[in-house]
């Protein structure tokens, strides 16, 4: 019940500002359309050559592909691997930042100089060169191994974030309070000091969750990971591949998944600069 | 002889989302040439934006919805609301100059102590430098301080009471007739603190100028003050001479800040807090605005507004409809008995 | 109110014994706490007083067991809390609760009152469900004057006024049922109108408990108040200068810098204060805690200066007639000769 109200508060103040109200309406229509899109519309995946490259019509509302596959249908289902890879990676780099970063600033000494040096190690190397070389010794071909892959080279920067705001919040008061009153370490990093940065981790999360979606369609597109079912990367990789690129009638089979694409991250950003004034306790209590 | 400045019925909201904050509310009073005027009273009682107010220095928030500010010049008079912006520029430091609280911090760090002085002279018309070396080494060594040494150094290189020094010595620069300080001893030792009050009682014995100074404290009004203004709620409540206001306060407000204040010498005496907080100025309480925290309110409290008007003596006013108790209870004391 | 006197002789409930700290600073190493012996009385109320620098919080910290002490011991209970570890050091700590300056600073900005009271009472068993928890935080609430309790509990700090807040963190602090509070300039940031019944609390909660109440303040006229049947202790570039009851040191102080500062202190009587008499100084300028003087650290700055002796040997703390202890050669050799002539 309570969890239900805070949910409804948080939705009511992202919807305050039109950009957070933009942001949660996209990203909410992408989820319902990645998630229950599929189980609405049935798959269409068979080949037929006489609609090879048709323009946008009542049929087919963006065209048809090169097999002559309808776009829209493939949009639908080439969204909930995107989705779901991004989310997971997001998910798995900043529960990574916050825990270790976390633990670094508050135990200090040889565990944080050594997960701090790690990180440097993580945020200095080139990100595209080695999830190329990883992805090509590993083919990844579950998403969960591609998230985790992702999410390994992406959470260095919020970790050394974490660790900041660890190092200020700890010399405040309340958490001094917090260790004199004997709250335990659990308490003083979830309920003391992870609230005061929550807006950073949500809004971290938010942009993980779009370097997620820019990777994975890179590596895709550029054919390193393993080619499974639908997604806009693959729909972009083969657009490419058959020659897409030569046909004018083709322009709404490669502008469909590149707008999907830009939509959703648009809409991610969105809902991060909404998010802020949810986590503002001025704003919270009425 | 006129008064150096007359303030009359000024008025000065701060806009918020709520509706406009009340934070001056029709303030009148005048201030001798010459005079040290103490205003007193709480947090969120108005007197650092009416200080501010008085050389047309509030924050953009705010708007002066009422009154005028008569300033007393040799070459005539001239309303501080009515001037141009460069006429103003021009009374803030000749006419009347400020030292704030928090100038303490905010000196620019990069800046040596000289060219502050310069650049502030530059700016106001003085524009040979050896006038405003010789002039600032005056000043220097009247508030005790060694111009070769303080003017070469940077902020940072300067204790707190030395800064304030330098703050007091360059506010004095242009030779206003008016000096009003913001708390001017609130972040300092108690050391420095006394040193810093008896070098203004030093200057304005020396150079003969008026003193505005808005404190909480009231033992600096006690020491430094020839009239002090209590104000509460963006009104003045109480207009004394110093000993009166002390030994013989009138309104409730004032009696409960003296009964308020621990004193390190003498009889502790019975003391105790105010009731209560101060009132919302947004919707500031009917009648008195000090009713829902005054022991003397009665029903007329709550719908009566009282004006400030002349008790005991003609130079004693305040604003009570029931001072007559108040003086009943509180008494007619000789200094040094306690409350 | 009835203030219980203090006098009562009773083994010291929490003790710094020759107690220094020091900090590394980009300066060099300064020593903020300086060999400071003190023991606390159960159920006294006293104070630490002195300007910035002198090291009075460092010392409120060290007895708070958050900061571990350079050389010297902390004893509570006459043992030394810092030989402990895990469950008896998080004791002694929960025995000694801090109350900050900062009422702004000192509580959580997203978590209510409920949260901020609740916590420490679910973790160390006082509450079980959170009806009791509920009815717990409403009896602290009203222990310490927020009433109507019901209203608080669901504000966030920021609904709260300065005192309020300020009342709140001594509630915080009596969820663990401590024996020593040091109240760190607990009443500096709120307004003078109020700081008499927030000190009223205080004492009123050490004669229902018993619990022992250090207050640091900077501002004599509050020390006196508040210890006003207790003792203060006036500190200097980290040492304790002057020890002595109450009303004998304001009345009589026997350290110079003790009588400097009460006839510095401006009062809220015009007369009083503009007639009273100063030990005037032989400088104005505190030495930085960088370069501390030798000898008596006071000594460039006192009246009392005697070459050869101030700047060379470093004075003791040691008793001088009338239950006081002073650390001044000077003093200490006038007042047991004006004791032996009468």
């Amino acid at each position: 019940m309570n969890v239900l109200r805070s949910l409804a508060g948080s939705v009511r103040l992202v919807a305050r500002r039109p950009v957070g109200l933009l942001g949660l309406v996209g990203v909410t229509a992408f989820v319902l359309l990645a998630f229950l899109g599929p189980l609405v519309v049935p798959l269409h995946n068979a080949v037929s050559i006489p609609d090879v490259y048709k323009t946008p019509s009542l049929d087919h509302p963006l065209g048809t592909d090169f097999q002559g596959r309808d776009v829209l249908n493939q949009i639908v289902y080439g969204g909930r691997d995107i989705l779901s890879v991004a989310f997971l990676a997001a998910f798995f780099s900043t529960a990574i930042a916050v825990t270790f970063g976390a633990l670094g600033a508050t135990v200090g000494g040889k565990v944080d100089a050594f997960i701090l040096s790690l990180a440097d190690i993580v945020l200095t190397v080139p990100h595209l060169i080695v999830l190329i070389v990883v992805a090509a010794v590993f083919r990844p071909n579950s998403f969960l191994v591609l998230a985790v892959l992702l999410a390994s080279l992406q959470w260095a920067g919020l970790l050394r974030q974490v660790r900041a705001q660890v190092l200020s919040l700890k010399e405040r008061e309340y958490v001094e309070a917090a260790r004199s009153l004997d709250l335990g370490l659990f308490h003083i990093i979830f309920r003391e000091m992870l609230p005061n940065m929550a807006s950073y981790i949500a809004i971290h999360f938010i942009f993980a969750m779009t370097s997620a979606v820019y990777a994975q369609v890179g590596l895709t597109v550029l054919g390193i990971v393993p080619l499974s079912g639908a997604n806009w990367g693959v729909m972009l990789y083969l657009a490419q591949t058959q020659g897409a690129l030569y046909f004018s009638d083709s322009f709404w089979y490669i502008l469909s998944p590149i707008l999907a694409i830009v939509l959703f991250q648009l809409s991610l950003v969105a809902l991060a600069s909404g998010l802020e004034d949810v986590f503002n306790p001025r704003l919270r209590a009425v | 002889m006129a008064p150096l400045l007359s303030v009359r019925d000024l008025v000065i909201h701060y806009r918020s989302p709520r509706g406009p904050v009340q934070a001056v509310r029709g303030v009148s009073f005048d201030i001798e040439p010459g005079e040290v005027t103490a205003v007193i009273g709480e947090s969120g009682s108005g007197k650092t934006t009416l200080a501010l107010g008085l050389i047309r220095l509030i924050p953009r928030s705010a708007t002066v919805a009422r009154g005028s500010i008569v300033f007393e010049r040799k070459d005539g008079s001239a309303d501080v609301l009515q001037m141009e912006p460069d006429e103003l520029r021009a009374f803030r430091w000749r006419d009347a100059a400020m030292v704030f609280q928090s100038a303490l911090n905010s000196f620019n760090p990069v800046i040596d102590i000289w060219s502050q002085f310069l650049d502030t002279g530059r700016a106001h018309g003085m524009s040979d430098p050896r006038a405003v070396r010789a002039r600032a080494g005056e000043l220097l060594e009247l508030v005790h301080l060694e111009p070769e040494r303080v003017l070469r150094a940077y902020p940072h290189e300067l204790s707190g009471g030395m800064k304030q020094r330098v703050l007091i010595a360059l506010s004095l620069l242009l030779g206003p007739r008016l000096l009003i300080l913001d708390e001017p001893t609130t972040a300092l030792d108690i050391l420095t603190q006394r040193a810093i009050i008896d070098l203004l009682r030093d200057l304005r014995m020396k150079l003969g100028f008026a003193m505005v100074f808005i404190s909480h404290d009231l033992s600096l009004a006690a020491e430094l003050a020839d009239r002090v203004l209590t104000m509460y709620a963006g009104r003045v409540v109480e207009e004394a001479r110093v000993d009166d206001l002390f030994y013989r306060p009138r309104h409730p407000y004032s009696v409960g800040l003296l009964k308020a204040v621990p004193r390190v010498t003498g009889e502790l005496g019975a003391l105790e807090s105010i009731a209560g907080s101060p009132p919302d100025l947004v919707r500031p309480p009917s009648g008195c605005a000090y009713h829902p925290r005054c022991p003397f309110a009665i029903d007329r409290c709550r719908v009566e507004d009282p004006a400030l008007f002349p008790v005991d003596t003609p130079d004693h006013a305040a604003a009570c409809i029931r001072w007559q108790t108040v003086a009943e209870t509180v008494g007619t004391r000789r200094p040094a008995e306690a409350l | 109110m009835a203030v219980r006197d203090i006098t009562v002789p009773g083994p010291p409930l929490v003790e710094l014994d020759r107690v220094t700290r020091t900090f590394v600073t980009p300066g060099g190493t300064i020593t903020a706490v300086d060999d400071v012996s003190l023991a606390l009385t159960a159920g006294e109320a006293m104070c630490l007083v002195g300007e910035s620098g002198c090291g009075k919080t460092t010392t409120g910290r060290l007895l708070a067991g958050l900061l571990r002490p350079t050389r010297g011991r902390v004893l509570y209970g006459g043992e030394d809390v810092w030989t402990k570890r895990g469950a008896e050091m998080a004791a002694f700590r929960r025995a000694v609760q801090l109350v900050h300056q900062d009422p702004y600073a000192s509580l959580n900005p997203v978590r209510t009152v409920y949260d901020t009271l609740s916590a420490p009472l679910f973790r160390h068993g006082k509450a079980h469900g959170r009806r009791d928890a509920r009815a717990k935080a409403l009896e602290l609430l009203t222990r310490v004057g927020l009433t109507p309790a019901e209203d608080f509990l669901a504000k966030y700090p920021h609904q709260l006024s300065g005192g309020q807040r300020q009342r709140v963190s001594i509630a915080r602090a009596l969820t663990v049922d401590p024996r020593l509070i040091v109240a760190d300039e607990a009443v500096s940031m709120v307004d003078v109108s109020i700081r008499i019944t927030l000190l009223d609390l205080l004492l009123k909660l050490r004669d229902e408990s018993g619990v022992t109440i250090v207050l640091i303040t900077h501002d004599l006229a509050v020390a006196r108040y508040f210890a006003r049947r207790g003792r203060i202790g006036v500190m200097y570039l980290g040492r304790i200068v002057e020890l002595a009851r109450t009303e004998a040191l304001v009345s009589d102080p026997a350290h110079p810098y003790a009588d400097a500062l009460i006839g510095a202190i401006p009062e809220a009587d015009p007369t009083v204060t503009r007639t009273k008499t100063r030990l005037p100084l032989r400088g104005s300028e505190v030495p930085s805690l960088l370069h501390i003087p030798p000898g008596c650290s006071f000594h460039p700055r006192c009246p009392l200066f005697e070459a050869g002796l101030c700047d060379v040997r470093v004075p003791e703390l040691l008793p001088i007639p009338g239950e006081r202890q002073v650390a001044c050669h000077v003093a200490v050799r006038e007042r047991a000769n004006a004791a032996v002539r009468t």
